[in-house]
C-alpha cells in the first residue's frame, strides 16, 4: 500500500511542475498579497491631510494649531483665510480634516470660559474619520489641561480654580505600538494557505476527471482511500512548507514577533490543512471541469474570507452573520494563529478553537471522502 | 463595418450565455451575494465592545464611572473582575476587548489633588478595534471628569470650567460615520471587475477550447464586428448589474446618493469599456478558459479590492504602493463612486479621475480592436 502511495506522490508532484497556471494562480496573489499587508494596507492613521482657518491670530490658537502637527498625526496641508476655502478643501478632497478657530479664541480662554475648536471632517472613509476624531479630542483635551494648569500657576484668577483630570492610562496589550500589519500579517497564514490549499487539491482531483485519467487509475489495483491519501499529502506538505515560509517572512521580515508556543500553532496549522484538504475534496466531488471548479471555489472562499475576522471584526456583524462563522474553519484558525504570534497564550486558552477545528474537519472529511467514493462508482 | 453581422455576433453571444447556467449565476446571483456579503460583512465600527471592570476601589465615585462605561453604547460591561488575574485571563482568551481598572486610591486622589488615573487594558491584536475602542473611553473618562469638576464647582459656588477647549466637530458627507457608507458605493466596482473581467475573459477562449474557432474564421465577420459584437452583451449585462447595485445600495442599505445618475451611467460606461477590454485581452491571448479566468480575476479583482482605496485608504500607503496605485484604474471609479454617492460631486469635480479612466478606456480599446487575428495559429 505504501508503495502504491509513494507513486502517486511522484505523480503529483510532476503534474504539479508542468501546471503552468498554477504559478499565476498560486504564487502571484501570494506575493500581492504579503506586499499589500505587510506594507500597505492598513487601518492606522498618519499624516491625515488638514486644513486650518485661524481667525484668531494668537499665540494660544497658535499653539494649539502647532500640537497638531507635532503628533505626525496630521499633516497641515492648507493655510485658508476664509470660511468658503475651508469648505472647498473639504469638498474637493484636498483636506481630510479642517481646523476653524474663530475670533476670540484665546479672550474666551483668558477670562477662563470654554472656547470653541470648530472641526469640519470629511466622512467618506468612516474609519480614518473616527480616528482622527479621537486623535482631535486628545489633542485639545491636552491642550485644555495644560492651559488651565498654566494659568493656576501664573494668574491671581487661576489660584482660585480647580482643575479636574483624569487620565486615561492606555495600556494596549500584545501589539504596544498599535501597529496593523502585526494584526494583518499572521493572519496571511490562514487566508493564503485556505486559498492555495483548496486550490490545488480541488483541481488536481478535477483535472483528472476532466482528462478522463481518473478512470484510468481506477482500474490499476489503487484502492480509493490510497488515492485520496495519494492525492492530499502532497498538498499537505506544501501547505505545512508554505505556513513556515510566510512566517518566516513575518518574523524575519516584517519584525512581528512570535512570542508564543510554535507546536501549538503547528498543531492547528495541520488540524487547518485537513480542513482545507477536505473542502478542495468536497469541491471536487461537485465540479466536472477546471472551469467549474474555479467558480465553485470563488463562490466558496470569498465568503469564507469575508467571514473570518481576517480584516473585519467578526463582533461588529449582524448575528445571523455571526452565527454563520461559527462553521468557518478559518475563523478559528486565524484566533489560534493571532493568540500564537502575539500574546503567547497556550492550550488552556485555546483548546475551544483546536476543538472546534477538529470538529470541522472531522465532519468535512467524512462528507468529501463519502462523496467521493460515491461519485467513483 | 456591418451592422448585421455585428448584430449577428451579439445574438449568438447573448443565446451562449442564456444557455450556459454558469455564466447566468456569475452575472445574475453573484452581485446580490457580494452585496449582501460585503454590505453585513464588512463593519469597522466599534460597537458594544465586550469589557471587564475591575474596581479596585468600590466607592461611589468609581461605580459612577463604570456606569458611564455601561451606558455608552460601545461597550458592553460583560464582565466584573475581582483580580488582575482573572482580568488577564478575560483578555487573553478574548472574552473581553477591554479591561478598565479603577485604581484603590481613584476617589481620595481625586479629592485631595483633583486629579486622578484610570487604566484601560485593550486587546491591541486589533489594532483598529483597539485604537477606536481607546478614543471611546477617553472621551467617557472625560466627560465624567468634567462633569465631577461642574458639580464641585456648584457645591463650592465657584465657576470654573477644566474642559477650556471644547472640540465642536461636524462630519460631512457621511454624518453617521457608518462605514456602510464607506464600503458599498466600492462594492459596485469589485462587482463590475469581477463579473464584467470573468465573463469576457471566456468569451473568445471558449471558442478555440469547443473548436468552433474555425467556423468563426470562416465566416465573412471582421475583428471589429467580432470584437464590439462579443462584448455589447456583457456591457448590457454590467450596466444591468451596475443598476441592480444602485437600487440594493440605495433601496436597502439606505446609503445616501446625493449625485446625478447621468455623471454615475458614464463613469460607469467608461469603467466597463476599460474591464471588458481587458476580459476580451486576457481571452485572446490565453486559449484557455481556466487559465483565462485565473488571469482575469488576477488582473481585476486583486488590484480592485486591495489598491484601489475600496477599504484600504489610499493616502496610509507608502509613497512607493501610492504610486502604483495610480495604475489601478480601479482607483479611479472607486473615487468616483464614493464621490458621487456621498459627496454628489459631478463631472466637473470629478476631472482628473474621469480624465485618467478615460485615457485607460481609450488604450484599453485600442489594444483590443488590434488584438484579434483571424488566424488559426
Amino acid at each position: 500500500m505504501l508503495e502504491r502511495i509513494l507513486h502517486l506522490l511522484r505523480k503529483e508532484f510532476l503534474e504539479l511542475r508542468r501546471d503552468r497556471w498554477a504559478f499565476f494562480r498560486l504564487l502571484v496573489p501570494s506575493i500581492v498579497q504579503m506586499v499589500v499587508f505587510g506594507y500597505a494596507a492598513t487601518f492606522e492613521v498618519f499624516h491625515v491631510s488638514t486644513a486650518v482657518l485661524d481667525l484668531d491670530h494668537t499665540q494660544e490658537s497658535r499653539d494649539l494649531v502647532s500640537r497638531f502637527g507635532f503628533t505626525g498625526r496630521f499633516d497641515t496641508v492648507k493655510i485658508a483665510h476664509t470660511q468658503a476655502d475651508i469648505d472647498a478643501a473639504i469638498d474637493r478632497g484636498d483636506a481630510a480634516v479642517a481646523l476653524v478657530i474663530q475670533p476670540g479664541f484665546a479672550s474666551l480662554l483668558r477670562k477662563g470660559q470654554v472656547a470653541p475648536l470648530q472641526v469640519l471632517v470629511d466622512g467618506t472613509n468612516s474609519n480614518t474619520a473616527l480616528v482622527a476624531l479621537g486623535y482631535v479630542n486628545q489633542i485639545a483635551s491636552q491642550f485644555s489641561q495644560d492651559y488651565v494648569a498654566d494659568l493656576q500657576h501664573r494668574t491671581a484668577a487661576g489660584l482660585s480654580l480647580r482643575p479636574v483630570q483624569i487620565v486615561l492610562e492606555q495600556r494596549p496589550w500584545y501589539n504596544e505600538e498599535l501597529n496593523s500589519r502585526w494584526f494583518f500579517v499572521p493572519g496571511l497564514i490562514g487566508t493564503l494557505l485556505q486559498i492555495i490549499i483548496v486550490n490545488l487539491s480541488a483541481f488536481a482531483i478535477v483535472r483528472e476527471r476532466e482528462i478522463g485519467t481518473l478512470e484510468q487509475i481506477m482500474v490499476t489495483p489503487i484502492r480509493p482511500v490510497e488515492f485520496i491519501l495519494g492525492k492530499t499529502v502532497p498538498f499537505f506538505l506544501i501547505g505545512l512548507v508554505q505556513a513556515a515560509l510566510i512566517a518566516s517572512v513575518g518574523i524575519l521580515w516584517f519584525r512581528v514577533p512570535f512570542v508564543g508556543n510554535p507546536l501549538i500553532l503547528l498543531f492547528g496549522t495541520c488540524i487547518f490543512l485537513l480542513c482545507a484538504l477536505s473542502l478542495g475534496l468536497l469541491i471536487s466531488t461537485v465540479c466536472r471541469t477546471q472551469q467549474q471548479a474555479f467558480a465553485t471555489n470563488f463562490f466558496i472562499l470569498n465568503p469564507l474570507f469575508i467571514l473570518s475576522g481576517f480584516s473585519f471584526p467578526i463582533a461588529s456583524m449582524p448575528q445571523v452573520l455571526q452565527w454563520l462563522t461559527h462553521i468557518n474553519p478559518l475563523r478559528y484558525y486565524l484566533v489560534v494563529v493571532r493568540a500564537t504570534f502575539l500574546k503567547g497564550v497556550g492550550l488552556d486558552v485555546l483548546w475551544p478553537e483546536l476543538l472546534a477545528l477538529a470538529l470541522i474537519a472531522a465532519v468535512l472529511m467524512t462528507v468529501s471522502v463519502l462523496r467521493f467514493r460515491k461519485t467513483l462508482e | 463595418m456591418k451592422l448585421v453581422r455585428l448584430t449577428a455576433i451579439a445574438r449568438k453571444e447573448v443565446l451562449q450565455i442564456w444557455r450556459d447556467p454558469r455564466s447566468l449565476m456569475l452575472a445574475l446571483l453573484m452581485p446580490a451575494m457580494q452585496m449582501l456579503l460585503f454590505g453585513y460583512g464588512v463593519n469597522l465600527d466599534v460597537d458594544h465592545l465586550p469589557t471587564c471592570t475591575f474596581d479596585r476601589e468600590g466607592s461611589q465615585g468609581s461605580q459612577a464611572l463604570m456606569k458611564r462605561f455601561q451606558a455608552s453604547h460601545y461597550f458592553e460591561i460583560t464582565r466584573v473582575v475581582g483580580s488582575y488575574a482573572a482580568l488577564k485571563a478575560a483578555v487573553d482568551d478574548g472574552t473581553c476587548k477591554l479591561a478598565i481598572v479603577v485604581p484603590p486610591d481613584f476617589s481620595a486622589m481625586l479629592v485631595a489633588a483633583g486629579s486622578s488615573s484610570v487604566q484601560a487594558i485593550v486587546d491591541a491584536t486589533d489594532q483598529n478595534t483597539a485604537t477606536l475602542a481607546l478614543g471611546y473611553a477617553q472621551a467617557v473618562v472625560g466627560t465624567f471628569a468634567n462633569d465631577v469638576a461642574v458639580e464641585w464647582a456648584e457645591l463650592h459656588g465657584r465657576a470654573q470650567p477644566t474642559q477650556s477647549v471644547s472640540v465642536d466637530s461636524r462630519v460631512w458627507f457621511n454624518e453617521q460615520l457608518e462605514s456602510r457608507n464607506f464600503i458599498i458605493p466600492g462594492v459596485v466596482a469589485l462587482i463590475m471587475a469581477l463579473v464584467g473581467a470573468q465573463l469576457t475573459s471566456l468569451t473568445i477562449a471558449r471558442e478555440w477550447e469547443r473548436g468552433t474557432m474555425e467556423l468563426l474564421v470562416s465566416t465573412p465577420v471582421k475583428p471589429m464586428e467580432l470584437m464590439i459584437g462579443k462584448l455589447v452583451p456583457y456591457f448590457a449585462i454590467g450596466l444591468l448589474d451596475a443598476a441592480f447595485c444602485l437600487v440594493f445600495a440605495i433601496a436597502w442599505f439606505d446609503v445616501p446618493f446625493r449625485g446625478s445618475y447621468v455623471t454615475l451611467f458614464l463613469t460607469t460606461s467608461l469603467f466597463l469599456v476599460v474591464i471588458l477590454g481587458i476580459g476580451y485581452l486576457i481571452s485572446v491571448a490565453i486559449r484557455s478558459q481556466v487559465g483565462a479566468s485565473q488571469i482575469a480575476l488576477l488582473l481585476t479583482m486583486l488590484p480592485t479590492t486591495l489598491l484601489s482605496g475600496f477599504a484600504f485608504p489610499i493616502d496610509q500607503m507608502p509613497a512607493v504602493i501610492r504610486a502604483i496605485t495610480y495604475l489601478v484604474y480601479g482607483r479611479y471609479y472607486v473615487t468616483i463612486l464614493k464621490s458621487v454617492f456621498l459627496k454628489g460631486s459631478g463631472l466637473t469635480d470629478l476631472l482628473l479621475p474621469v480624465a485618467a479612466l478615460s485615457v485607460y478606456a481609450a488604450a484599453i480599446a485600442f489594444l483590443a480592436a488590434r488584438a484579434f487575428r483571424k488566424t488559426l495559429d
